[in-house]
């Protein structure tokens, strides 16, 4: 390779798809074709989902560049000065060593999303040479089972999918049951709105996860597993079976793996839509080909899983952060974090939110620094007002609340949950009586309907929070929306409904006065519930025109540099026009 | 389904024989059938389960259980509005309304020209991108009303919209 040679890295994760990385990839294929001189490859997510597309450039010397919002003129421009000039085009390089960049990786401490859209996905060579399945050639070396298990309770590591179990001790319940068949479960079943990150890790770094399951496998004398991703991932379930054909041939999967006796084979199931799934005897139901339904507990399915055996099933999130406490050591790993909560966590910020993408930050850290060091806040005029955390099991925790540090005991203590990590950034154009009505929406649809408080509570305090909106809420609503709460809390068999009621709960408790404006003083603040609201055009009106020529019903009049006026009969009270507005003329009445 | 039956049982079989035919593949068979026909014909379900180990009440019960799954047939364009947290914040409803109104349909319905699909998904996973539309299997992000019906209306005019 000589030594202007330069390696080009287009981000192809879902995200970077979505902003136009295929479009950017195509337009370096061309320029080769027409005789650039260069490398390409593919990368996942970096994280930075709020600048994608994303292409790094590596210069021969091994520097690297990372170009954001890469648009298809763009590249062009990039290919003929850098690639082919030797001049990078600095205006559109992100700097990593200071400003928003960099203080927003600085803040993070990536294990799992180390390689994420740093490492070609799709080349197993790319994971073998980040030190990938060494931790997994060491266990096996050693053989022994019981020191693995040993390694990971000693790491505090707890279940990322939400419920915070020590895997530990998931690992020593299987390990101790004698049977001869056991399996190891990968939950890739991420159903919580506004969650994305075990998608990122699977489409970006497929291989930690499969070398997280054989070392788990290994140490609880399992042979046999099964990754059950969303079906709505198609291309983490591509590249899940890439990896895995790649991991076979390189004999790091398969019969006699690494040419000692350990067996293990990995499958991939997709599913089929429902949010159910993610509970793990649902998951269970749904693998061996039934309605995705819970079932009692106990057993567990450590004791009768898959198939009626021995059974560990841990999240994405968990099983890629063992090839790293393997080779770090439980030590390091414990020494992130809280004392009940070691290590980092990943969360996916999205809403109102200005830099929204990936985050992996040591347990312990506030949401203040989440959401304003690294989120960098609203990016708009407009104060942060909420954040929900762990989608509709967790709930909306305020901004006066934002001193909390993130780990699994603290987060509960807000009524929300840590969850899986989604957080959505909500400000005050966020009506919170419509969110915790978006939820109980989203749980009563997803209810199996296999407990009746789960099945017609949920329906009930669905009803109750529509006519709110409506306006026609009543006062008794309130208590009979805590009463039905509290009694699904209790009677549901599994996580959806004895958590179903957590938005309901926290916005009442922190967002109370809004449900009463919208009862008695038929006042939606926010301008979302429209029953309940209209907008005005104030005197602060500059008569720019965006909001006339934005309406999508055309009910806005006015001349430019003149007042503009609202048709309120034709007016849809969308708020397109508040949203547009420069100079926050557009008030809510 | 056809008149040509036995072609479409044909088709069927295929499936069954690549596939599996042992009471755990159901979900797996559906998903293939789904993939040939574009939704799951009954008459597909009578056959599946008098040639395997799987009953009607079984794939019944499993292709009713599961969102993905389709009993009637769909447009050759299904478009799908994100209706994901972040999605919602940023205004998905009036996505939905907008489409709505620009097909002359309701959501979850299908035009009569069978050209369009509406459908509500729950989360696409490309929340930094939201409010998001995916048509196929391309996915429209940071969406107003206004470009979420010039989608259609590119789609119309024969371009790819961006």
């Amino acid at each position: 390779m000589s030594e202007t040679r330069k390696t080009l890295m287009v981000g192809m994760s879902s995200c970077n798809i979505a902003a136009g990385a295929e479009d950017v990839y195509g337009i370096i294929k061309e320029e080769m074709a027409a005789g650039l001189q260069a490398d390409l490859a593919i990368t996942g997510c970096l994280g930075l989902c709020f600048c994608e597309p994303q292409v790094w450039v590596i210069d021969g010397d091994g520097r690297k560049h990372l170009y954001v919002n890469v648009t298809g003129e763009r590249i062009r421009r990039i290919v003929r000065e850098h690639v082919a000039g030797g001049r990078p085009v600095t205006d559109w390089v992100a700097d990593l060593d200071q400003g928003p960049t960099a203080q927003l990786l600085g803040k993070q401490r990536r294990i799992v999303l180390a390689n994420c859209g740093r490492i070609n996905p799709e080349r197993i060579d790319d994971y073998l040479a980040q030190g990938g399945y060494q931790a997994l050639a060491g266990v096996l070396r050693d053989n022994k089972p019981a020191a693995v298990i040993d390694e990971i309770l000693a790491s505090g590591l707890r279940g990322r999918g939400g419920g915070g179990f020590s895997t530990g001790l998931k690992w020593r319940f299987a390990f101790t049951n004698r049977a001869p068949k056991k399996y190891v479960i990968c939950n890739a079943d991420e159903g919580d709105p506004g969650a994305f990150m075990d998608r990122t890790v699977l489409e970006s770094d497929p291989h930690a996860v499969l070398e997280g399951m054989a070392i788990g496998a290994f140490a609880t004398g399992a042979d046999e597993a099964y990754i059950y991703c969303r079906a709505e991932y198609p291309l983490a379930v591509k590249r899940l079976e890439l990896a895995i054909a790649q991991a076979r041939e390189k004999g790091f999967l398969g019969r006699k793996i690494l040419g000692g006796s350990f067996c293990f084979d990995v499958h991939v199931k997709e599913g089929a839509g429902a949010f159910v799934c993610g509970e793990e005897t649902a998951l269970i139901a749904s693998i061996e080909g039934r309605r995705g339904m819970p079932r009692i507990r106990p057993p567990f399915p450590a004791e009768a899983g898959l198939f009626g055996k021995p059974t560990t099933i841990n999240n994405v999130e968990t099983w890629a952060n063992v090839p790293w406490i393997i080779r770090h050591g439980a030590t390091a790993f414990a020494a992130q974090g809280t004392e009940k909560s070691t290590g980092s966590k990943v969360f996916a910020l999205a809403g109102k939110i200005k830099r929204g993408g990936l985050v992996e930050v040591p347990m312990g850290i506030t949401l203040q620094e989440i959401i304003h060091d690294i989120g960098g806040g609203t990016g708009s005029k407009r104060r942060v007002k909420a954040v929900q955390m762990g989608g509709p099991s967790g709930g909306c925790v305020p901004s006066e609340l934002f001193d909390t540090r993130i780990d699994y005991d603290e987060v509960v203590k807000t009524g929300a949950i840590m969850g899986s990590g989604g957080m959505v950034v909500m400000d005050e154009t966020t009506c919170m009586v419509d969110v915790a009505r978006y939820f109980l929406n989203f749980t009563q649809l997803e209810s199996c309907g296999k407990c009746t408080f789960c099945r017609i509570g949920t329906t009930r305090m669905l009803e109750i929070l529509t006519r709110i909106c409506r306006g026609a809420g009543r006062p008794e609503d309130l208590p009979l929306l805590e009463d039905l709460a509290d009694q699904i809390k209790h009677t549901s068999l599994c996580g959806l409904g004895q958590t179903a009621p957590n938005p309901v709960l926290t916005t009442l408790r922190y967002f109370r006065e809004e449900y009463e404006e919208h009862i008695h003083d038929k006042k939606c603040r926010a301008g979302k519930c429209r029953a309940l609201c209209r907008f005005e055009i104030t005197e602060a009106c500059v008569g720019c025109t965006l909001c006339a020529r934005n309406c999508p019903v055309n009910c806005i009049g006015g001349k430019a540099k003149e007042l503009h006026v609202i048709d309120q009969d034709r007016c849809i009270r969308c708020g397109v026009c508040r949203d547009v507005c420069p100079v926050d003329a557009v008030a809510v009445r | 389904m056809c008149q040509c039956e036995a072609k479409d049982f044909e088709r069927i079989d295929a499936i069954v024989k690549r596939v599996g035919s042992d009471a755990t593949k159901a979900i797996p068979v559906l998903q293939e059938i789904q993939k040939e026909f574009h939704y799951i014909p009954l008459k597909a379900m009578e056959r599946i389960a008098a040639t395997t180990e799987m009953t009607e009440a079984q794939l019944y019960g499993v292709a009713t259980f599961y969102s993905q799954f389709r009993l009637a047939p769909v447009g050759q364009k299904i478009i799908k509005v994100c209706h994901g947290t972040a999605c919602h914040v940023g205004g998905a409803e009036g996505l939905t309304e907008a489409l709505e109104a620009r097909l002359g349909i309701k959501d979850g319905e299908t035009t009569a020209d069978m050209k369009y699909t509406l459908e509500s998904v729950a989360c696409l996973g490309c929340c930094s991108l939201a409010p998001v539309v995916m048509v196929g299997d391309k996915a429209f992000g940071k969406l107003d009303r206004k470009k979420a019906v010039h989608i259609i209306d590119d789609l119309e005019s024969g371009g790819e919209s961006r």
